[in-house]
């Protein structure tokens, strides 16, 4: 690298550092937006309902939570790669891939991020008062309705924490996406992967450095945004 | 026209009530712990009895034998729970408006109950900024707006103060006139029981010991041990006929003459419900002259209990009104009262106070 190039380094982003951050939000908000539905399901299931195999579900919600990452990913590639008896199909039906593209990346940061997301979802519905969604059907409005009318817009700031905490989770996914998608620029190379690939490289150290400033800039940023919006949601609820 | 016949068993308690009430406002009294509030959620669809029939107006909602379980949503019955349950979320016009916007025929309207209990100056406020009394108000008027056909109140003034508790009892003794829904009221409260209720479900143990109207049931001596402490007297419905400014008084016609009380708010006109307890009302054989009762009304003597104790029970008719004295046995011997003798019912004003004075 030439001294005007370093200077101009210094001074802003790189075009490849905004592509790599750019990657890394979108990989996040969509492990995100997708998992989102379906953690609010299960955390409801798992807050409101008693059946057989309750344990058995919890449980494998949150084995991402205690596994290796490594491990998670292996699966992943198992499951969803281009052999694997889920991703094959989904190529073959749905034209969905997995293996080696950003959007497998993003599953691997759902699936690592999804206890977080259901555990914060999960405690703020158990919080909601059972007699207000009765109350609610008495007044006439059906499970659905009372779902979406009561049980949601009271588990608000949980909602807004999980999926906070996930997104967060999901910027610094790292062993399950590298052993998923692997370390592909402009690909699958998320601000955790050109770190460690940089640390890795000899003179990539500055890079390096900048990168990991961006990234814990990006999750301060990410756990004010929490912050403000639990407040906001918990304080359009009371007063 | 309310029938109810279940059977339920949770752990050690066995519930089995059955009863038939046809009134504007029925009681369902009884202690904590006799099975009060499982009756209403069973009536609302919450809990599923173990067997039975619940039929509302000719509507089966429940009946175990045909497999009839409407949902609760589907029942169309407004329930206001012992604490005023507000959704936190919505403001105090929303959650009025909860059940009124999926409610199908809407004849209640949403300014009248507004109107009604007072929350016009509330609408934009936040549950958690409203009083007690506030709270309970908007519960019931959010009850009315879903159009129910009728109206479950499990203790509505449980959880509050004297003061509101009389403010919300006024209120639903207006909107029971106004509206013409009829009401299953729960409490453990005699004073709430008889100023509201027209007939009385008498729940102990989880048994449905009697039912009929308030001073029938509340006044037989058998059933004591379950009514606690019921001072036996006579409800009567009057108007307002007058106020005395300068005393301070309160005219109420009846059939069969005319009642002075102490100063109650309401108009001409409007009905009022007052109840005389049996040992306020002295008798004497001859109309008194300077005597400092106001209510010297004249009587005719019904029934005498036959009694071994000091103390007897009168019964009357003022007009067509029944009443009760309750007197000494000595004073029955000393004026030698038979049935169908003509006597004079004295009731001192004083002794119609707030608490036996309610709106009708």
């Amino acid at each position: 690298m030439g001294s005007r190039s370093t200077a101009e380094a210094r001074a802003m982003l790189s075009s490849e550092e905004l592509g790599i951050i750019l990657l890394s939000l979108k990989v996040a908000l969509c492990s995100v937006a997708f998992s989102l539905p379906l953690a609010i399901i299960i955390a409801y299931v798992l807050a409101r309902f008693d059946f057989a195999g309750k344990t058995l579900l919890d449980a494998l919600v949150h084995l991402p939570l205690v596994l290796p990452p490594v491990v998670v990913g292996y699966a992943l590639l198992l499951i969803f790669g281009k052999q694997g008896a889920l991703g094959a199909w989904l190529d073959r039906w749905l034209g969905i891939v997995f293996a080696f593209r950003w959007t497998g990346a993003a599953l691997a940061a759902a699936i690592m991020g999804f206890p977080l997301m259901v555990r914060a979802i999960r405690l703020s519905m158990a919080a909601v008062d059972r007699r207000l969604e009765t109350l609610a059907r008495t007044l006439g409005a059906a499970r659905v309705r009372v779902f979406v009318s009561v049980t949601l817009p009271l588990a608000l700031p949980g909602i807004v924490t999980g999926a906070l905490l996930s997104f967060a989770r999901s910027l610094g996914e790292f062993g399950a996406t590298i052993t998923f998608v692997s370390n592909i620029p402009g690909e699958t190379e998320t601000l955790p992967l050109a770190i460690y690939s940089l640390t890795q490289t000899p003179g990539g150290d500055a890079q390096a450095l900048r990168l990991s400033i961006i990234a814990v800039a990006l999750s301060i940023a990410a756990l004010i945004a929490s912050e403000w919006l639990t407040r906001r949601a918990s304080s359009h609820q009371r007063s | 026209m309310i029938d109810v016949d279940i059977e339920r068993r949770v752990g050690d308690f066995e519930l089995k009530v059955a009863f038939q009430a046809e009134a504007p406002v029925v009681g369902l009294f009884g202690r904590s712990g006799s099975g009060k509030t499982t009756v209403v959620n069973a009536i609302a669809g919450i809990l599923r009895p173990r067997r039975g029939r619940i039929v509302i107006n000719g509507e089966t909602l429940f009946d175990s034998d045909r497999g009839i379980d409407v949902a609760p949503e589907r029942r169309r019955l407004g329930y206001v729970f012992q604490d005023d349950l507000l959704f936190p979320h919505l403001t105090v016009g929303a959650n009025l408006l909860y059940g009124y916007r999926r409610a199908s025929a809407r004849v209640i309207d949403p300014d009248h109950v507004t109107e009604l209990l007072g929350l016009r100056a509330l609408l934009n406020r936040k549950p958690e900024t409203l009083s007690g009394g506030e709270r309970q108000r908007v519960a019931i008027g959010r009850a009315l707006l879903a159009q129910p056909r009728l109206l479950l109140m499990d203790e509505p003034l449980a959880s509050l103060d004297l003061r509101r508790q009389n403010e919300v009892l006024r209120y639903i003794e207006q909107l029971r006139d106004d509206l013409v829904i009829p009401i299953v009221y729960v409490s453990h409260s005699v004073a709430e029981i008889t100023r509201l209720a027209d007939t009385v479900v008498l729940l102990s143990e989880g048994k449905s010991l009697a039912v009929g109207d308030v001073e029938s049931v509340m006044g037989r001596l058998e059933l004591r041990p379950h009514t606690g402490r019921y001072e036996a007297g006579a409800v009567i419905e009057t108007s307002v006929m007058s106020h005395d400014v300068e005393y301070g008084l309160t005219a109420l016609g009846f059939a069969g003459g005319q009642l002075v009380v102490p100063n109650v708010e309401a108009l001409v006109g409007e009905r009022v419900r007052v109840r005389i307890r049996a040992r306020d009302i002295s008798i004497a054989l001859e109309r008194p002259n300077a005597v400092s009762i106001l209510n010297v009304l004249e009587a005719r003597v019904t029934a005498i209990s036959q009694e071994e104790g000091a103390i007897v029970d009168v019964g009357m008719t003022v007009g067509d009104t029944p009443l009760v004295a309750r007197i000494t046995r000595k004073s029955l011997a000393g004026l030698d009262l038979r049935p169908g003798q003509r006597i004079y019912a004295l009731i001192k004003a004083v002794s119609l106070d707030r608490r036996s004075v309610g709106y009708a």
